[in-house]
């Protein structure tokens, strides 16, 4: 063992180079081969006639991408979506977020933690089927807002254009809120990292210069909370662009980018059109990042 | 005025406790939802208040063949794709946690964008290229799958322990005589162990409840997640779901709060720097 | 007689960085070698090419006469007392310290009786059970110690090792330290970038900068006669004449001369017989006790500073910041530098 040990001390690459094979060969082929070939087929097309593939390089499946105004729709949504959610997530986390970072200490920071990171955790299904339960016509939503005597109020916000619905759990309104909590603990985190990492004494600093307890808020907290929530609203947008399952099980019939990348490769047989879908969404989080890298966001992750 | 604004550095502001709070009970109401739907009498809708509660319907739950075979396969394929990641993880986290090479970046990026980019792009990649090698798709489909994204858990949690270890540590112990494997065993491994149980764990957790990829690359096979989404569209045995529920939330949550507390910054490594 | 550690013309490169540039020394067995530089001039890696972990670029490093290059830090008699001690948290005190015996293969019993040895000859024989988090910075340094040198290295290296410690404990240590390597026989090297430290207890001092070694000498002739301007500026803080200042005031060559060689003395009057002098105006007077150190700029450009006994300082009463004056130091005192002072 040693000759191999004073092997390695004098070749440090070998050893790296040693270690990195098997992950290499299991990324390079399972993984990048798959993304490879799911490139290619993009670039395939299906025949109208026959339905079946024609393996020659084309542009076509990209033209009909493009070209329909059904699909421009489908991925006009879906980035709507996407930028809602990110938005609701980035309020709805930040006192959550200043809360645990800065103020709460031992055994309430512990229980914050705990808090965001189990709920993170629990069964993606489980959740969905839950908001499920929660956003049904006889749900208990529907069951607050009746002992509260606030049906009328439900009922209009369900016949308000676009986002309504026959029922919340039928609504873009339903939708949109499922999303949000999904995706919320994947903002908290990121930004309690980012406040963690401030010195407490900028924020003395502040108070010390005479600035009020909203000042520092505004003029300190917030933008140092900025690449915190840019590396959050990486993983907020980049998961609502991709969902499938959401959409299928919550909400209204229009279909998002994630569906329909599911549904051209299920039942339709059309993988090049799915291929093509799914490539809109890497293009659009490549964009994203390269946005989030000017806020901080990796030196937040 | 001036006893309103009196100045209290470490008390968060009314406004921020209360939203802090309030966001905690929302990430929290429906998994108690779930937990407490387990248990309602009321076998039709989802009305609430439950008009009551019984454990008949775990008995029902443990009676169905087809839950226990989808159970079964979810942990063969988690138990088979951690230990896969574990290996692979591992290997990568200690290749990259000190060298430095001219594509250590890229390898970087290449690493954790299983995922950084949405699930769905690798469960149609990987059809894409099951389509291309015309491989059907199988158990072994679902764990290749499986053991990419877990491997990327694995990493991250080795390399992030590894990245906090001082680099003197190894030069310490080799100065004193210790050659690179007993460098490992005595120094490395006691540090890294507890890392190396947490990826595993959550690695498990992951597996165990992910449908995103899972749907491309089964084919026929029935995983418990897969056995549950088909459920939500044919809603007949809508107690024997909640009951399913429990159990999964159950399975996932323990590896969860095993690793939670494996990886909780040491009091006395933090000092000893 | 072999030298202990020998550099023949050893660099290290990192990219375009010349951490250690065209070295050459050696230190004799049994020495206390002190490597003494500011931040960044190349001591701490001369240190990690002596421990093995790091090779050079080029150039050979000889322990004993034998060229160790591609020898793991393993297999060289070495051992290090790290600035941060890289003690293991997860051993006991007395673990820590039977460390080196372990891994060689020395059995339990009698790698326990070697670190209790060794504890109880840093003075730490009570707190071998003890977890290192538990420990004071002084006892961490002191166990530090214990385990690099129960393998009975032929060199200790030590780096920066009570850069750590407060003013009192430090030296404590040092006299400590410097009573323990009599004690022991064993040669030392010193990474320090205290001049104080290097001087009070090594038997040489080599003076890096930027990757060089400026001077290897004695610390009283470092001192006397500091061989360039970075020597003469860094190792006691002397005034320096560069070979413009030299010649503006008249003197053929550069030349350092100590704070304390130099007097005030008032604008006008005769020089003292054998010295030079050189007008300039008070720019500050700082009070030290024993004496003042008096800060003149020159007509000629620099500052200049003089060190003044409470008695002499007394003749100089009335003098405030801005008065004329005339530095005056015996021609004897001046060194001659090497170099024109580039620095």
């Amino acid at each position: 063992m040693r000759a191999a040990s004073t092997f390695f001390y004098r070749r440090p690459y070998w050893y790296v180079a040693l270690l990195l094979v098997p992950p290499l060969l299991w990324f390079g082929t399972v993984y990048l081969g798959s993304l490879f070939a799911l490139l290619a087929q993009s670039f395939y097309r299906i025949d109208d006639f026959t339905a079946q593939i024609v393996r020659e390089p084309t542009l076509d499946t990209y033209r009909q991408l493009v070209t329909q105004p059904a699909n421009v729709d489908i991925v006009l949504r879906t980035v709507s979506m996407a930028i809602c959610v990110t938005i609701a997530c980035a309020i709805i986390a930040l006192p959550i977020a200043i809360y645990m970072a800065r103020y709460a200490s031992g055994r309430m920071k512990a229980f914050f933690y705990v808090g965001v990171m189990l709920p993170m955790w629990t069964s993606y299904l489980v959740k969905i089927y839950a908001w499920r339960l929660l956003l049904a016509k006889e749900g208990i939503i529907a069951w607050c807002f009746g002992k509260l005597g606030l049906t009328g109020l439900l009922e209009t916000l369900l016949e308000a254009p676009g986002i309504g619905g026959p029922s919340l759990s039928s609504s873009y309104l339903g939708m949109f809120i499922v999303f949000v909590y999904m995706w919320l603990p994947f903002m908290i985190l990121p930004m309690a990292a980012a406040l963690e990492r401030v010195p407490g004494s900028l924020l003395q600093a502040s108070a010390d210069l005479g600035a009020r307890p909203s000042q520092t808020f505004r003029n300190v907290m917030l933008p140092l909370a900025v690449p915190g929530i840019a590396a959050g609203s990486v993983f907020t947008f980049s998961l609502t662009m991709g969902d499938y399952i959401i959409p299928s099980v919550v909400g209204a019939p229009g279909y998002f980018i994630g569906m329909m990348v599911y549904v051209q490769q299920g039942t339709a047989g059309n993988i090049p059109l799915a291929a093509a879908f799914s490539v809109v969404p890497i293009v659009l989080i490549f964009v994203y990042l390269g946005i989030a890298r000017r806020f901080g966001a990796f030196d937040a992750l | 005025m001036p006893f309103k604004e009196r100045y209290r550095p470490n008390k968060a502001s009314w406004l921020v406790r209360a939203g802090a709070f309030a966001g905690l009970a929302f990430m929290h109401i429906p998994v108690f939802i779930i937990i407490l739907y387990a248990f309602t009498t009321d076998d039709r809708t989802y009305r609430f208040p439950p008009p009551g509660l019984t454990l008949r319907w775990f008995e029902v739950a443990f009676g169905r063949a087809d839950i226990w075979q989808s159970m079964s396969l979810s942990l063969l394929v988690a138990a088979c794709a951690t230990v896969i990641a574990l290996i692979l993880g591992t290997l990568a986290a200690f290749a990259l946690a000190r060298a430095k090479f001219p594509a250590k970046d890229s390898l970087t990026v290449l690493f954790v964008l299983p995922i950084a980019l949405p699930g769905i792009i690798t469960g149609i990649a990987l059809l894409a290229a099951m389509k291309t090698l015309r491989v059907d798709p199988s158990v072994l489909t679902i764990i290749l799958g499986h053991a990419t994204f877990c491997t990327v858990i694995v990493y991250n949690n080795v390399i992030a322990r590894l990245r906090r270890l001082p680099a003197n540590w190894v030069e310490a112990s080799m100065d004193l005589g210790a050659d690179g494997l007993q460098t490992f065993r005595y120094v490395l491994l006691p540090q890294v162990a507890t890392a190396f149980l947490a990826g595993g764990m959550l690695a498990f957790a992951l597996s165990f409840d992910e449908i995103i990829v899972t749907i491309f690359t089964a084919g026929k096979e029935r995983t418990l997640p897969i056995w549950f989404f088909n459920e939500l569209f044919r809603p007949r045995d809508r107690p024997v779901t909640n009951v399913v529920a429990v159990i999964v939330i159950a399975v996932t949550l323990i590896p969860i709060v095993l690793a939670y507390y494996l990886t909780r910054p040491d009091d006395e490594h933090e000092t000893a720097r | 007689m072999t030298s202990a550690i020998e550099f023949r013309g050893v660099s290290r490169v990192y990219g375009d960085v010349r951490a250690v540039d065209d070295v050459s020394f050696a230190i004799e067995p049994g020495e206390f070698f002190a490597m003494l530089g500011p931040s960044g001039s190349g001591k701490t890696t001369s240190l990690r090419l002596v421990a093995g972990f790091d090779v050079p670029t080029s150039g050979q490093v000889l322990l004993d006469g034998a060229d160790v290059s591609g020898v793991p830090p393993y297999e060289r008699n070495v051992n290090t007392v790290f600035q941060d001690y890289a003690l293991f948290p997860h051993m006991t005190v007395l673990e820590n310290v039977a460390y080196g015996p372990r891994v060689r293969g020395t059995s339990r019993s009698e790698r326990a009786r070697r670190a209790r040895e060794m504890l109880d000859l840093v003075q730490l024989g009570a707190l071998g059970g003890r977890r290192p988090a538990q420990l004071s910075g002084g006892q961490r340094q002191r166990v530090a110690l214990a385990r690099a040198l129960i393998n009975h290295p032929k060199v200790l290296l030590l780096d920066e090792p009570l850069g750590a410690l407060d003013l009192k404990l430090r030296e404590e240590m040092q006299i400590e330290l410097k009573s323990l390597q009599k004690k022991l026989g064993i040669t030392f090297v010193y990474v320090t970038h205290d001049q104080g430290e290097a001087l009070s207890m090594a038997d040489r001092v080599a003076v890096f900068n930027k990757g060089r070694i400026e001077q290897v000498a004695a610390p009283r002739e470092l001192y006397a006669r500091p061989a360039t301007a970075f020597v003469a500026r860094f190792v006691g803080s002397a005034n320096v004449a560069d070979a413009a200042l030299a010649r503006a005031l008249g003197l053929p060559q550069p030349f350092a001369i100590r704070a304390e060689n130099v007097a005030v003395l008032g604008e006008a009057g005769p020089s003292p017989a054998g010295s030079h002098c050189a007008p300039g105006a008070v720019l500050a007077v700082q009070f030290h006790g024993a004496a003042s150190r008096w800060q003149v700029k020159l007509d000629a450009g620099e500052v200049w500073s003089a060190m003044v006994t409470e008695e002499d300082s007394r003749a100089l009463d009335g003098l405030a910041v801005g008065a004329r004056v005339r530095l005056c130091w015996p021609r004897a005192a001046a060194v001659p530098l090497n170099e024109a002072g580039a620095f």
